[in-house]
């Protein structure tokens, strides 16, 4: 009894694991800490697109993005203040930040995620190694 | 107490079987495949949690993140226009990221400003051992100083020296070390190993035998 029990447990566990959407371009990050709370779709920000015209140095390094979706705490005062996405959709270096529906284009509910990365594609969750100290 | 367990795993297996459905219907119209004595489990479908890609670079409004309801969403440019003539890999974006740069069919800004700004790129490669019978592990500097800045890695995700950092597979698997980009530059799977695994081991190299098997007694 138990033991099903656990079993369904897993594979309901399994199930909410997969993959939402296993199209999206790899590398596209939805950001979605305050959006969603306030009304608006979440962001939908394009690797693949943005690398085409930038190193990744230049938000990386230069504007201060740190490694992790959602990480960065992206607000509309920081944006319009030029920092983070307002650094360049400014109407000088992109467009402006009056297109909304440009940068909030993602399906209402969506937490925030970075696409296609090995971590989202896991059957299960981790995999940890035995810890035996290195020869 | 067991009746709510029951009750779980009944909850836990329709879940299983209708996400599972979902997920075969779109998939492909594949015909429904009635079992001969009918009341065999409908869990042993082939593929389980085999998850194929089923369409690369999908355009925008098809690709399942996007909100199709939105006007913005169908004036974003869709991927594979943008790709055309693009050296393509086989994972990932499907594009050779780093060809691209070398072969000068893209030039992005290294400067948020000035496009003529060079990068500061430092050609040095280093090799890790790896206690395994994979090849060993070759670390490019140079298609890494291509696109990033020193500061980027350096010191926090890797000490600036040889042999400081202790890297395992399954602290990168985790997210860390190379891990951090693995997200955004190319995904682990099984075609893109022998990218940073490029160093044949020496021809009499064989894998050390673990201590249960030298010692057991039944062999
Ligand atoms: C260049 C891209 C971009 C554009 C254009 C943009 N936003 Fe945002 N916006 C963001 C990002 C990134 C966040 C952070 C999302 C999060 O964490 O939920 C955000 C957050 C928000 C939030 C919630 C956080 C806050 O600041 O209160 C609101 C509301 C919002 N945007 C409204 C708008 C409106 C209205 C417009 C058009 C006038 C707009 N945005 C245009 C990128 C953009
Ligand atoms: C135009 C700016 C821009 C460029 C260029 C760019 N990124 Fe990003 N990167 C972002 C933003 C924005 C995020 C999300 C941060 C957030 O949600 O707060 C991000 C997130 C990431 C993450 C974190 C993903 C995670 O684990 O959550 C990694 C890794 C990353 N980028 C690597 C790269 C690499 C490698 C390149 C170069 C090939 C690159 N980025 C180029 C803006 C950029
Ligand atoms: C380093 C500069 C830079 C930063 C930072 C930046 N962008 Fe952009 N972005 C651009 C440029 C340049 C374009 C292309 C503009 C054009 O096509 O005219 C662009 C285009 C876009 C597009 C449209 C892509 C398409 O299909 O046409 C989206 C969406 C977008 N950016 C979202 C974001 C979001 C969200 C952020 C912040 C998280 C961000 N960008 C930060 C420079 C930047
Ligand atoms: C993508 C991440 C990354 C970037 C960017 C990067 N490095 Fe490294 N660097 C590494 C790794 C990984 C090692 C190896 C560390 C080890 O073996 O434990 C290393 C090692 C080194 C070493 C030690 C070499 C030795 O023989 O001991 C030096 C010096 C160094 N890097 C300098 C630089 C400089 C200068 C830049 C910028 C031009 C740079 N690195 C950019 C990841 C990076
Ligand atoms: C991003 C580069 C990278 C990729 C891709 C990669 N590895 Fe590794 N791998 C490493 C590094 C670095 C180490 C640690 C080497 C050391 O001990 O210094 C390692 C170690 C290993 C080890 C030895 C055990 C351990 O954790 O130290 C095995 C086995 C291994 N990798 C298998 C694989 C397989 C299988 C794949 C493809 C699915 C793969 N690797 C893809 C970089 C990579």
């Amino acid at each position: 009894m138990f033991k099903s029990a656990m079993v369904g447990l897993l594979s309901m566990f399994a199930v909410l694991m997969l993959p939402q959407a296993a199209q999206a371009e790899y590398a596209d990050v939805v950001i979605n800490n305050y959006a969603d709370a306030a009304g608006m779709r979440p962001v939908v920000f394009p690797h693949w697109y943005h690398r085409i015209r930038f190193r990744c140095k230049v938000c990386h390094a230069d504007l201060g993005f740190k490694f992790k979706a959602g990480g960065n705490k992206i607000t509309m005062a920081k944006i319009i203040d030029g920092k983070f996405c307002g650094a360049c959709h400014n109407g000088e270096i992109s467009w402006s930040v009056e297109n909304c529906g440009m940068c909030h284009s993602g399906v209402p509910g969506m937490p925030t995620q970075i696409h296609g990365s090995t971590v989202q594609r896991l059957v299960a969750p981790t995999y940890k190694s035995l810890d035996k100290p290195a020869k | 107490m067991k009746t709510k367990y029951f009750f779980l795993s009944v909850l836990a297996m329709t879940t299983l079987l209708v996400v599972g459905f979902n997920a075969q219907a779109a998939q492909a119209p594949l015909k429904e495949v009635k079992s001969a004595k009918g009341k065999v489990s409908g869990a042993n479908i082939f593929n389980r949690l085999l998850k194929k890609d089923e369409q690369r670079n999908a355009a925008p409004a098809e690709d399942g993140i996007h909100d199709s309801a939105n006007d913005g969403t169908h004036v974003l440019q869709p991927p594979l226009i943008a790709y055309d003539g693009l050296p393509t890999s086989e994972f990932g974006n499907y594009v050779d990221w780093v060809k691209s740069l070398d072969d000068g069919l893209l030039k992005p800004r290294y400067d948020l400003i000035d496009p003529t700004v060079e990068p500061l790129v430092m050609d040095l490669d280093i090799v890790r051992e790896v206690k395994a019978s994979m090849p060993d592990v070759v670390f490019p500097h140079k298609p890494h100083t291509q696109w990033l800045h020193c500061s980027n890695c350096h010191p926090k995700i890797f000490i600036p020296q040889r042999k400081a950092n202790v890297i395992s597979m399954s602290a990168i698997l985790l997210g860390q070390k190379c891990g951090v980009c693995r997200k955004v530059s190319f995904p682990i799977t099984t075609k893109s190993c022998t990218k940073c695994h490029s160093k044949p081991k020496p021809a009499d190299w064989k894998p050390p035998k673990s201590e249960a098997s030298l010692t057991n007694p039944w062999r």
